[in-house]
């Protein structure tokens, strides 16, 4: 599971059926201070995130669970990422970098 | 698994249902000298493990929705030890 942070909404009315109904957000992932880390993602939403919210999501077959549970006739869906959370707080302890 | 240090703990009031009561931790993975490097993990902790703590977690999602005993469960990553000391051998693994 990562953090990232939405930074858009895709709209796409031509899509593989299995994902009627889905909507998908662009995702920015982040580090655990929040730099961005990597390239954004269009990541799956079930949970009604907004741009500029954080949020947790998961990668790979895990994705595909939320989607699943809410579509049971859905066996595949070509969906590889999908968010799990909205975050409210992240609390970070400051190490010095480096510290072993 | 991979070797990584809790740096932090996420809290999220809405999330996917399978995630309630779930402890989230924010985990950098180390290199051989004990440096995070890479990017966040966010983990379930499943051995009260703490900020600071060293711990193994194990990445892969169906193993771990074993442990959930839950099918329904998205999750990739799950905090699955708290590691004491990491012995290297000298000649085999140099911590540059």
């Amino acid at each position: 599971m990562h953090l990232g942070r939405v930074i858009g909404s895709i709209w796409a009315t031509r899509k593989h059926a299995a994902l009627d109904g889905a909507s998908l957000r662009l995702v920015q992932p982040l580090d655990d201070d929040r730099s961005e880390v990597g390239d954004p993602l269009a990541v799956l939403d079930t949970l009604g995130s907004g741009p500029g919210e954080l949020v947790m999501y998961v990668t790979a077959y895990e994705a595909v669970i939320p989607w699943k549970e809410l579509h049971p006739h859905v066996d595949v869906a070509g969906v590889d990422a999908a968010v799990v959370g909205i975050v409210d707080r992240v609390d970070v302890a400051r190490t010095a970098e480096g510290e072993a | 698994m991979i070797l990584g240090r809790v740096t932090g703990s996420v809290h999220a009031t809405v999330k996917n249902a399978h995630l309630h009561g779930a402890r989230i931790l924010v985990v950098k993975p180390l290199d051989l000298a004990g440096r995070p490097a890479g990017r966040p993990l966010l983990s379930i902790d499943r051995v009260d493990a703490g900020v600071g703590d060293t711990v193994l977690v194990c990445r892969e999602g169906g193993s771990a929705r074993l442990l959930f005993d839950d099918e329904m469960t998205p999750v990739q990553a799950v905090v699955v030890a708290v590691v004491d000391r990491v012995d290297l051998a000298p000649d085999l693994a140099e911590a540059s």
